[in-house]
């Protein structure tokens, strides 16, 4: 991107429909508030849809199942009504922080774009809505990154975060399946590009894509200890101080069940887990107050202290 | 020369049924056990995932009782990987789905004692009801 397109966004700002999920409105309030915080910083305004409802969380797998794809389609309506309104600035398009947001609904998006009946099917299960014409995209907070260029990001820096060395971790739901994945799902680098521009010094690790357990951590604990005690201890095989994501999923699983890894292995050393904003804010220099480190299990101020990387 | 195998008109009637709710053509299964290879679950299951295909190819209806179906996250990592374009998270949802179907639920969130609930979040709260309730 040119740098006269730049200066044009940052005058007038890009406002795009944002999708946050409940679960941004509750565990993960720090994802939300670190994330409209940087991206105002970069000249993007995230508008909250109105009247949005749960996306359902996870993308209805089987063939013959339609009703389960309502609640993502009827969020799809109210983009289609505010570019109508003039709230947003145009190209329908929807952005998403969480993960399994974004999955759930691009999916479910797809599927009724390349199927006729399905789109038909579900309009008329609305009765109190307009149609849903087809014509609006689901992308992830990282793919606006991307579009708008790692330079944009890197200038927008005040205090770049050189030193501290994070790993970034994916997650499945924005690498797979192939459709929904917003980068190369087996050699990722999204968000190594972020924490790049931000200044760490990024830690590759082979486990950044292996699935952290999901939902199994409803019932299964021990199973996904099992898993982040891998992905963590990996991370910090590599030389990581903390790791990096964009899934509330993840972030629970790999930071609050680090309490679980640490009853099981008495040698485990925790690790702070930051989502990527948090990272972002931190380094764009925006008031600290939007980092919100108090909805972080494990404390991430002593690393950052060490790092002198906090007002106070 | 040619080996043909022929399963019981019942066994196919289960193997079509999974086919038609999972969309995928279960019998292209070749069996090369990249699925297995890279499940992050594997280790928590009774079945690899290639074992869940050759049952649904067979039509082995057993394979409902398998712990498999349920500790499979759908993850997607056989789904990017199968050299066949199969979907094997689409199969294993197919099996939950005909027992999910049958209004048997697999966890019993008020067994869950109140003060795990309390810190779950949302976001597993609903992806664990959706996938193991009904």
């Amino acid at each position: 991107m040119s740098d006269a397109k730049d200066f044009a966004f940052t005058l007038t700002g890009l406002r795009i429909p944002y999708f946050p999920g409940c679960t941004l409105k509750t565990t993960a309030q720090n994802f939300e508030s670190s994330a409209v915080a940087a991206a105002r910083a970069l000249g993007i305004e995230l508008v909250e849809l109105p009247r949005w409802n749960c996306c359902g969380t996870v993308f209805s797998l089987a063939a013959d199942d339609l009703i389960h794809h309502v609640a993502s389609i009827r969020n799809l309506i109210r983009v289609q009504e505010m570019n109508r309104q003039g709230l947003v600035d145009g190209e329908n398009r929807m952005v998403t922080l969480c993960s399994m947001c974004y999955n759930t609904m691009k999916r479910a998006n797809l599927r009724v774009r390349q199927n006729a009946e399905d789109i038909k099917k579900i309009n008329d299960l609305m009765y109190r809505e307009e149609d849903y014409q087809g014509n609006v995209r689901v992308i992830h907070f990282l793919e606006l990154l991307r579009e708008i260029g790692m330079g944009k990001v890197k200038r927008a820096v005040k205090k770049d975060l050189a030193g501290l060395k994070v790993a970034p971790y994916y997650g499945c739901m924005i690498l797979r399946p192939k459709e929904a994945s917003i980068d190369d799902p087996e050699a990722p680098t999204v968000l190594g590009e972020v924490l790049r521009a931000l200044g760490t010094d990024v830690v590759v690790t082979p486990y950044n894509k292996v699935c952290c357990g999901s939902y199994q951590t409803v019932h299964d604990k021990d199973a996904v200890a099992g898993l982040a005690y891998d992905i963590l201890g990996h991370a910090r095989k590599s030389g990581a101080e903390a790791i990096a994501t964009t899934c509330p999923l993840c972030a629970f699983n790999l930071d609050n069940r680090q309490k679980e890894v640490a009853e099981k292995h008495p040698d485990f050393e925790h690790m702070p887990v930051f989502y990527i904003t948090q990272l972002m804010a931190l380094a764009f220099g925006v008031d600290q107050g939007v980092l919100r480190f108090d909805q972080n299990y494990v404390d991430p101020v002593p690393l950052l202290k060490k790092h002198s990387l906090l007002d106070k | 020369m040619v080996k043909k195998m022929i399963i019981s008109s019942e066994n196919e009637e289960f193997m079509r049924k999974i086919i038609e709710l999972s969309g995928e053509i279960v019998t292209m299964c070749d069996q090369c056990g990249t699925c297995s290879g890279g499940c992050p679950m594997v280790g928590e299951m009774d079945i690899t995932p290639s074992q869940l295909m050759r049952l649904a190819q067979l039509g082995v209806s057993d394979v409902l009782d398998s712990r498999t179906i349920w500790v499979c996250a759908s993850c997607f990592t056989c789904t990017v990987r199968c050299p066949r374009g199969l979907d094997v998270s689409k199969v294993a949802e197919a099996m939950r789905q005909i027992i999910l179907r049958q209004a048997i639920d697999r966890i019993d969130i008020r067994a869950i004692p109140k003060e795990e609930l309390e810190k779950l979040p949302q976001i597993a709260m609903v992806s664990a009801c959706r996938k193991f309730t009904s």
